[in-house]
């Protein structure tokens, strides 16, 4: 169906709001695998890394991993989500290959943790979207299919997933986009989900519908599968957005059905009607017990807890005066915060923070996405700014330094002996290059005094070119200006 | 001389006198499974080479140490619902046909460091469904009895493998009276302890919440000796509990009636209505008359949520098998139709496995509780049946801040016909009755044999009949030893032997 169509139908189109509901399966950085002591570990060879347990064999038992209730229990904290102190485990029964027992083991009725919110930034206003709930529970395995044949790997079947489901609060795929960010970096910060989202490691199902504004009732929703990029999340969306619209402005009607999107066309299209057909008939799981916390499990986990991006990023505009962009990207890594603060505490108010924070930024973080080499220690780093704000070397300087840094680990100061890139201060040194170039530019100083300013540049440029780079150019232009205010007066 | 009627602690005796090896138990074990079995088909498979061979080892454990474990070069049966690492397990089913188990369940890790003797695997009613061995995938079990009639279910190969000396004892399971009802039929000890006793690891599932392995044994102190050797906590099963274990077989051994005196006895008048053989009735109250006589506090109970567990039990424990025979999909165990030649799908594959890997009955339950597990259905049976559950847990609850123990029969009937009931699933389902509450409140509880009933099929012949206590929760030791007492008065082994 083509938009096109309906031209004279625009005020009808902005008449739509979206509704959107996030899914986000998250896996657990955990050793081992949920429900059996297999390594949890990505990338073996196929069917090497699983026990009676998570090959679903007859008799076999699964028992809970505290270390996957501990990291669950630390996203939920940290996403502001109600932690229940008992909660159960259920049985999610379907047939496929790669589901070796015939039903995963998730979390139904009873999940470890339910009702909070995360807040993201949208226009530059905070929006709170609900969290109606976080649980835990077991991948699948993996089918491999070649040629005509498919096999089945189990090594992930049995890893450790949360599932983290939002409301319907989210009102467009730009949003979507910032929720599901939020989330990943909290998860990844606090080392509890690696958040790959390519490996699978991080993934997303969206639920759409759309409604007149205004409109109470919800519109009927489809399920989008399979995106697995940010950038496919924000297409996937906006694409499923427009297609509902067109079909209900077409006077049809939305059916409920998952869809999967395909990123190579950009489009969404319905799941074969039986893969989905499924009445999970979810029960208890009789093999566990009632997972039950008490407070100091949660307490603990709650002092584990670290400064999350999102107030990072509010102290460093409130404390730091830094724009929003600028702590944005500071914050998005941890380690490349942990840095950064590492560094002002070397700095200890020496340097403006706005300049570290210019150097870490502009140069730091640029020159390792260019070249290949190693993060220097902060002390050298730090060693180095202060060079380059202290004025024993100028910024080109700081720049070639910096290069060598990363390529070989050596100290900055080192490297300014050995490269001879010290700043020549010296105003005797400076005068006689200066007498120097004047004496080789006869006429274009003539045109100087003559009133021709713009040659001022070109004598700095000279005198630079002279001292090969060193000179301090502050005090090239100040001396170079005394000279030519003599020359103009007469003098010399 | 026959080394093959003997108990495990008239064996345990032989060993540590040196009269015997356990080579030679073994032997005549092997000799009279060779000449009976045949008869009585209790066994599944044997494995002779493997049996001599534990006999050896154990034997030069007996010779080295002066203190051995109990089941030392004891010659035990197995149902095949065990897991045993590198020996078929089939649960009597065609589905597991060539499942060969790659890891020992924890009750056989366990037997082997006692130095046990695996004889072989008993035939069952193909996943523990049913109450006749009748539902077996492989052959029909005879009751030692009489051979025209079933041993009972689904430990039907083991009650018959101990019953007719085939072996010194068996290990079974237990989901709604899969231990206690077959030893009644059979006459001899049938023990369920509490539900988390014994670990379920390397068990195949039937209903989760509900199995629990048990011991058959020819005489309490033996099922004493076996329950001793197994219970415990285990780390790879987190519904086992770090309850307390007894020396169960020394806490037997001293039992004497004087633990009766004052011991007070309940029973519970819904065991004893419409239903119950009129001899059984009579043969139990018989045995409430001798307690009483010792000294025992006899009093009527009522458990007046028995006459829902029947029905309760049937919605539990199809809809935990339901999804714990999913697995059993064609795609890793055993039955794959026809090798996946000529099949289309996916789907077809799975129907195809699964409906000539099965049997009616499996088939019946998985449709059952498919059902009662369905969207729309989930609440009106699953939900409401786990409520029931916990009405019964209480009924008995408040019973026993009344009684110690609760008095009862196992069986309303002894062991019927083959055939007599197996197109009539209703009435096989009541041949659970009195045992499926027991498995409902996770409680402990022993079939002794109380006695014979005249045989109505053969002149001259008996069926042993069965009583069954009821105690607390994990509280075996009591319920051994009220059993040990009655079984001496009773005499049951010394006055009545299989027809074979």
């Amino acid at each position: 169906m083509n938009k096109n169509n309906y031209n004279d139908a625009q005020d009808d189109l902005h008449s739509f709001e979206a509704v959107i509901g996030l899914e986000v399966h998250s896996q657990l950085l955990t050793k081992t695998k949920m429900f059996c002591s297999c390594q949890n570990i990505f990338g073996k060879e196929p069917n090497s890394m699983v026990c009676p347990v998570c090959l679903g064999l007859p008799g076999a038992l699964p028992v809970i991993n505290l270390e996957g209730v501990r990291l669950a229990v630390k996203a939920a904290l940290a996403l502001n989500i109600g932690i229940n102190k008992k909660s159960l485990f259920a049985r999610k029964n379907y047939f496929y290959p790669d589901l070796p027992k015939g039903y995963q083991i998730s979390q139904y009725l009873d999940p470890v943790s339910s009702n909070g919110y995360l807040a993201i930034e949208t226009d530059g206003a905070e929006k709170r979207i609900r969290i109606n709930r976080l649980h835990i529970e077991e991948d699948a395995g993996k089918l491999i299919h070649i040629g005509n044949e498919s096999y089945v790997d189990l090594n992930r079947a049995g890893t450790p997933l949360i599932e983290i489901v939002s409301e319907p609060d989210i009102s467009s795929p730009k949003e979507a986009v910032s929720y599901l960010k939020e989330l990943r970096d909290i998860l990844v910060y606090l080392d509890i989900s690696d958040g790959n989202m390519e490996e699978g490691s991080f993934r997303c199902d969206a639920n759409i519908s759309v409604r007149r504004k205004g409109a109470q009732k919800l519109g009927t929703r489809a399920e989008i599968k399979n995106v697995n990029s940010f950038k496919f999340v924000e297409k996937a969306i906006d694409y499923e957005i427009d297609r509902q619209i067109d079909v209900i402005l077409s006077g049809g009607n939305v059916i409920q059905e998952t869809r999967l999107y395909d990123s190579k066309e950009n489009v969404t299209r319905p799941m074969r009607g039986k893969e989905e057909a499924h009445d999970y008939r979810y029960f208890e799981e009789p093999d566990l017990p009632p997972l039950i916390l008490d407070a100091e499990f949660i307490s603990d986990i709650k002092k584990s807890i670290t400064e999350l991006p999102h107030a990072k990023r509010k102290r460093y505009i409130k404390e730091y005066s830094l724009t929003e962009k600028d702590s944005e990207v500071l914050t998005q890594d941890k380690n490349i915060a942990h840095y950064f603060e590492d560094i002002i505490r070397l700095n200890n108010g020496r340097v403006e923070i706005k300049k570290i924070a210019n150097w870490v930024i502009n140069d730091l973080l640029f020159a390792l996405k260019a070249k290949e080499g190693n993060i220097p220690k902060q002390e050298d780093f730090f060693n180095l700014i202060l060079e380059v704000e202290n004025s024993n070397i100028n910024k080109n300087a700081g720049k070639i330094v910096l290069t060598e840094m990363l390529l070989t680990g050596k100290k900055p100061n080192d490297i300014i002996k050995e490269k001879n890139l010290a700043q020549v201060s010296d105003e005797k040194g400076i005068e006689d290059t200066i007498k120097q170039v004047f004496k080789e530019n006869q006429k274009e100083l003539e045109d100087l005094i003559g009133g021709k300013d713009k040659l001022f540049g070109f004598f700095v440029g000279e005198v630079m070119k002279k001292t090969r780079g060193k000179a301090n150019p502050q005090k090239v232009n100040e001396i170079l200006k005394k000279h030519i205010e003599n020359y103009k007066k007469g003098g010399n | 001389m026959d080394l093959s009627n003997l108990t495990i602690h008239q064996i345990n005796d032989l060993l540590k006198y040196r009269e015997v090896k356990s080579a030679d138990i073994t032997n005549s074990y092997i000799e009279r499974i060779k000449k009976i079995d045949p008869v009585i088909s209790a066994y599944l498979y044997t494995d002779f080479e493997e049996a001599l061979s534990n006999a050896e080892a154990a034997d030069k454990i007996i010779q080295k140490n002066k203190d051995f474990p109990y089941l030392t070069g004891i010659p035990l049966s197995i149902k095949d619902i065990f897991l045993i690492k590198g020996k078929k397990t089939t649960c009597a089913s065609k589905i597991l046909n060539n499942f060969i188990s790659p890891y020992d369940a924890t009750v056989i890790k366990r037997l082997k460091k006692n130095n046990y003797v695996f004889i072989g695997k008993t035939n069952m009613d193909e996943f523990a469904m049913g109450s006749s061995t009748e539902n077996s995938a492989y052959k029909i079990t005879k009751n030692p009895f009489d051979l025209n009639r079933v041993p009972g279910g689904s430990s039907g190969g083991s009650a018959a493998s101990v019953s007719a000396d085939l072996c010194a004892g068996s290990f079974g399971t237990d989901t709604g009276g899969s231990v206690r009802q077959p030893a009644s039929l059979c006459g001899v000890v049938g023990l369920k302890p509490t539900y988390g006793l014994i670990s379920r690891y390397g068990i195949i599932a039937f209903s989760s919440s509900l199995d629990q392995a048990g011991v058959i044994a020819n005489d309490v102190l033996d099922a004493a000796i076996m329950l001793k050797a197994v219970a415990g906590f285990d780390e790879k099963d987190q519904t086992t509990r770090k309850f307390e274990i007894k020396d169960y077989p020394e806490i037997v051994k001293r039992a004497d009636k004087s633990i009766i005196k004052g011991l007070r006895v309940g029973i519970p008048v819904e065991f004893f209505s419409e239903g119950l053989d009129s001899k059984i009735h009579s043969k139990i109250m018989e045995i409430k008359d001798l307690l009483k006589d010792l000294g025992a506090q006899v009093v009527n109970i009522t458990l007046p949520d028995t006459k829902y567990s029947v029905a309760a039990y049937y919605v539990i424990a199809t809809s935990e098998a339901s999804s714990n025979l999913e697995r059993y999909d064609g795609i890793r165990f055993g039955g794959r139709f026809n090798e996946g030649k000529g099949i289309q799908s996916l789907d077809e594959l799975y129907r195809k496995s699964r409906e000539s890997g099965f049997g009616k009955e499996v088939k019946r339950r998985i449709i059952l509780g498919t059902f009662a597990l369905s969207a729309g259905y989930y609440d009106a049976y699953y939900k409401k049946a786990s409520l029931v559950r916990k009405l019964i847990i209480k009924n008995y609850k408040d019973s026993f801040n009344d009684v110690d123990i609760i008095l009862g029969p196992t069986s309303p009937t002894p062991a019927f016909l083959i055939g007599e009931k197996i197109s009539d699933p209703l009435s096989m389902y009541l041949s659970d009755i009195y045992t499926i509450s027991v498995n409902l409140a996770y409680l402990p509880a022993l079939s002794l044999p109380a006695g014979v009933v005249d045989n109505p099929t053969k002149k001259g012949g008996v069926l042993p009949i069965g009583l069954q206590l009821i105690s607390p929760w994990t509280t075996e030791a009591k319920l051994l030893s009220v059993a040990k007492v009655i079984e001496d008065e009773v005499k049951f082994r010394d006055k009545y032997t299989p027809v074979i």
